[in-house]
């Protein structure tokens, strides 16, 4: 029998309107915007006195109405055309042939951001699907930045050796530095929260130790600045430097990091004892699941993702590493975290979520120097969005989602009738 | 207090979990409701209880209709639950989790700890249910904390009191306990609801039987009648209660267990100097009252409790503190005790679970890459041979019913090569339907030549499969015995009588 579209319309509201993972996280976008806007409309100068004219009798509420949606309205349309492109400028170009770098600009910026935090996401996310929460991987993907740097600048060879061994040497420090709480667990039970929110500390006292060496500091400065990493270490802008578009080859090792992470979770036996550890350490350990190894071997693993993502940010982006790097906001190990549980730990999920928080950041950047309200509205809107996504039950309250739950129970119950 | 259930029927989507259902309860009256699992008893409990809406029928207490919104209103109307899982808190006291949500205060809303106590003796005195108010939840045993939660009922002036499988975390001497409780409260003028599918606790206590079967009432009983006569009204075929065993002579040792000591985990030796042997093609059956070393000694055997000191040997091979993963290398199969901790991925597939301690062997990974195709191809095929139902076979394992949850545990233990097979509490919290065939998987095991070690606290379940009956009390065994052994003689070696002083 075929289909009707009116079966196909109403399947594709019934699981639009069904709890899954994917709605649940595009309905907490939607209420994210939704906080944003409210602050917007109690921040903003303009609104409020649009408002406030309505008591004294110097606007009609209509006014006021259109103040606010116009306001809101051009915050929001500059974050998009800010960080993913530029509906009209997009046809300029598309008519003319013209400015592509200009049009291209806005999702390039937001594909540049997104690379580091796909990497650094993904090794978080393996971590906790293995039950480890793995707080460090900033610490981690500071110390690949600083031995992929150091090796970057110090070491002189041709590109098609220079950049793998560049590459390897980030992942080696991120390796580094999660294998110290990686064996402090597997051996003497130390909890890796804390162990691991401490290296990082370590680690930020590492890198301005390296930065003040004579090493890798730029010579005849007395500022903490590396010295440049060699073109042939750095990984180059896809369209070439005099496109100006930044987005680079980073973009392809993130790419293989999603496929590896798809493959080693989905298909391989190592990420099936991860995955068996996480969901259930007692059966792992009847099963012959040996949890020291697991533990060392997913903090080897996920301090190497973090580790590889501070190498790219460094050969990708800056080209050279300094006091404030991946320090503060720029701090994707932290950042990853919450991406990590935004894309409930699967690569693609984390792609997705990675993307958002790239793309609300340079939106944000964007919106402040268009509008002039603060970037801090993209952090609000971000943390909104991982609010509502970790309270599934509140977002199904407000758009009465239903509940998979009745489904689930003639699922269980089905293989009893007749 | 006369409770009459009219026509209850509770649909979920198109599945139908209790269809026009009567059931009445007279005051003073122990009414037991029999079911396999899944068949619609605890829905049934959730209507009554308010914690679910019934799509059609109607409560009558006392002749009058009654509509709960909620279990406040159920509480307010005189019924008392006692779940299967209780609802305490394990680091408040007696007294402070009776009172929790109705707590007797002082001036300025302070707590008055001691008109708990008090009010909580009183109850306890008019019931015969001793317990300690000021003792703390999480150190008492389960026996005692299930009194609490009826001591709990009971404080709210409860005049119905369903009991949703109230005997599945108990051990014998607690169930004969809790038996004497709910004839002591009956007489009292209390009414009970008794859900379970244990056919002996049904005829030792009910007054009426209901028997529901696909969310259907398919009769009522006398509790004269037989076990097999309720087992088949319960099933919806004839049930074959006894175990067929054929004659089989015991070939050479498979699993030699010399002076074993194993400490628990508050560093006493739980097992104490064990030897024991098990033979190819015998099934030894170690019985015992919980608690004194069983579940140690076959932690140990598994390799996940240290051996202090004595050795294992399986198929000659000493696996004395060797890994998990070498023993089941070796061939040791495992029935844990607790299959949803030690047994299961509750959210994982039934394919997976179904290869979960054999992940790496050929065919289902080839070089560190998973062959889903081979997975899926033996649950298929495990789910066909061992009957397992199941949606499908990628649905999480956690969907399942537990007699089918158990059921895939026994089909990935015995579908991989094995020298010798431990299982623990096998059918514990089993329906009838599903003991016969794990007991009968089981002996059939043991009829092809394997060596089987069976560790139940059910005497029933030692009778019917043990070659052999070994008894363990306080870390030691007492008595290896034939199993025409009289139950009082083995009763005595449980409770701790020398082998030669029972009169084996």
């Amino acid at each position: 029998m075929p289909s009707s579209p009116f079966k196909s319309i109403g399947a594709l509201w019934r699981r639009l309107t069904s709890r899954g993972p994917v709605v649940v996280a595009i309905f907490a976008l939607v209420l994210g915007l939704v906080v944003g806007a409210i602050v917007i409309i109690t921040t903003s100068p303009v609104i409020l006195s649009a408002w406030r004219g309505i008591f004294h009798g110097w606007t009609a509420p209509g006014h006021a109405l259109k103040v606010t949606f116009d306001n809101v309205g051009a915050a929001y349309r500059t974050m998009f055309t800010g960080s993913v492109i530029d509906p009209q400028g997009f046809w300029h170009s598309l008519t003319t042939g013209k400015s592509w770098s200009t049009t291209l600009t806005p999702i390039s910026e937001t594909l540049t951001y997104a690379t580091p935090l796909v990497i650094a996401s993904i090794g978080v996310g393996i971590a906790f699907q293995t039950g480890i929460f793995n707080i460090g991987a900033n610490g981690q993907a500071i110390l690949g930045g600083v031995l992929g740097a150091a090796v970057g600048s110090l070491l002189h060879m041709p590109t098609v050796a220079h950049i793998p061994l560049t590459l390897v040497a980030g992942v080696a420090g991120g390796m580094l530095v999660g294998l110290v709480p990686g064996v402090l667990k597997a051996y003497t039970g130390a909890h890796e929260v804390i162990v691991t929110l401490m290296l990082n500390y370590v680690i930020n006292g590492v890198l301005y130790l390296s930065l003040f060496s004579t090493a890798l500091q730029l010579p005849n400065q007395s500022n903490d600045v590396s010295r440049t990493m060699d073109p042939s270490a750095q990984l180059a802008p896809i369209f070439g430097t005099a496109s100006g578009l930044r987005v680079n080859y980073g973009l392809f090792v993130a790419i293989a990091v999603v496929a590896f992470a798809w493959w080693f979770l989905e298909r391989s036996s190592l990420g099936f004892d991860f995955r068996v550890t996480g969901a259930n350490p007692h059966a792992a350990r009847a099963s012959g699941i040996n949890a020291r190894t697991v533990i060392i071997v997913v903090f080897v693993i996920s301090g190497g993702l973090a580790g590889l993502a501070g190498i790219v940010q460094a050969a990708g982006t800056t080209h050279f590493i300094d006091g404030g790097f991946l320090i503060g906001n720029a701090g994707i190990g932290f950042t990853a975290i919450t991406v990590a549980l935004l894309g409930r730990n699967r690569p693609m999920g984390i792609v997705w979520a990675s993307l958002l928080f790239a793309a609300l950041g340079v939106g944000g950047r964007a919106m402040q120097a268009a509008t002039g309200i603060p970037l801090d509205l993209a952090t609000i809107i971000q943390s909104a969005v991982v609010l509502f996504v970790a309270t599934p039950v509140l977002v199904t309250e407000i758009f009465r989602l239903r509940t998979t739950s009745t489904s689930a129970v003639q699922l269980a119950t089905q293989g009893w009738g007749s | 207090m006369r409770l009459e259930l009219r026509g209850i029927t509770k649909r979920f989507g198109s599945f139908t979990a209790n269809n026009k259902i009567d059931l009445t309860v007279e005051p003073g009256q122990i009414h037991c409701l029999l079911g396999e699992n899944g068949a619609g008893k605890s829905t049934l409990m959730n209507v009554l209880f308010g914690l679910l809406h019934a799509d059609e029928g109607e409560i009558l207490i006392d002749g009058e209709p009654v509509r709960f919104a909620n279990s406040g209103d159920a509480v307010r109307r005189g019924i008392g639950m006692v779940h299967q899982h209780f609802m305490l808190v394990p680091v408040f006291t007696v007294a402070e989790n009776v009172v929790l949500g109705f707590e007797p205060t002082k001036s300025f809303n302070r707590l008055d700890y001691r008109r708990a106590s008090e009010e909580i003796r009183e109850v306890s005195r008019t019931f015969n249910l001793e317990v300690d108010p000021d003792a703390v939840i999480e150190g008492l045993p389960v026996g005692l904390q299930q009194r609490v939660e009826i001591l709990k009922a009971l404080t709210h002036d409860a005049e119905l009191l369903i009991l949703d499988e109230p005997t599945a975390v108990l051990t014998p001497q607690e169930i004969d306990a809790l038996m004497a409780i709910m004839r002591s409260l009956a007489a009292a003028g209390k009414s009970i609801l008794f859900i379970t599918h244990k056919l002996k606790e049904v005829r030792a206590v009910a007054d009426v039987i209901t028997i529901i079967r696909q969310g259907q009432v398919v009769g009522s009983a006398e509790p004269t009648a037989t076990e097999a006569e309720l087992a088949s009204l319960m099933v919806g075929r004839d049930v074959n209660l006894v175990v067929h065993k054929e004659e089989r002579t015991p070939g050479e040792n498979v699993i030699e267990i010399r002076d074993l000591v194993v400490r628990d985990d508050r560093g006493l030796a739980a097992v104490n100097g064990v030897s024991l042997d098990v033979r190819a093609g015998e099934i030894v059956a170690l019985a015992g009252v919980q608690g004194n070393g069983q579940t140690e000694l076959v932690e140990a055997l598994a390799g996940m409790r240290p051996i202090e000191s004595g050795t294992v040997t399986l198929r000659g091979r000493d696996v004395t503190n060797a890994s998990p993963r070498h023993i089941l290398d070796a061939g040791l199969g495992h029935i844990p005790e607790d299959r949803q901790r030690n047994g299961l991925v509750l959210s994982m597939s039934v394919a997976d679970n179904l290869i979960l301690n054999t992940p790496r062997r050929t065919p289902f990974a080839r070089r560190g890459t998973r062959n889903l195709a081979a997975v899926e191809t033996n649950a298929a095929e495990q789910v066909k041979n061992f009957d397992i139902r199941t949606g499908s076979i990628d649905d999480p394992v956690a969907s399942l019913s537990g007699g089918n949850q158990q059921k895939v545990i026994v089909a990935r233990e015995l579908s991989r090569p094995l020298s010798a097979l431990v299982a623990s509490q096998p059918t514990r919290g089993l329906d009838v339907g599903s003991i016969e065939y794990v007991h009968r998987q089981i002996v059939k095991e043991r009829n092809e030549g394997l060596g089987v070690l069976i560790v139940s606290s059910e005497l029933d379940e030692v009778l019917a499969l043990g070659d052999r009956i070994a008894v363990m009390h306080a870390g030691k065994i007492s008595g290896v015995v034939d199993p025409s052994t009289s139950r009082e003689n083995i009763g005595l070696l449980m409770a701790g009588a020398s082998e030669v002083g029972a009169g084996a």
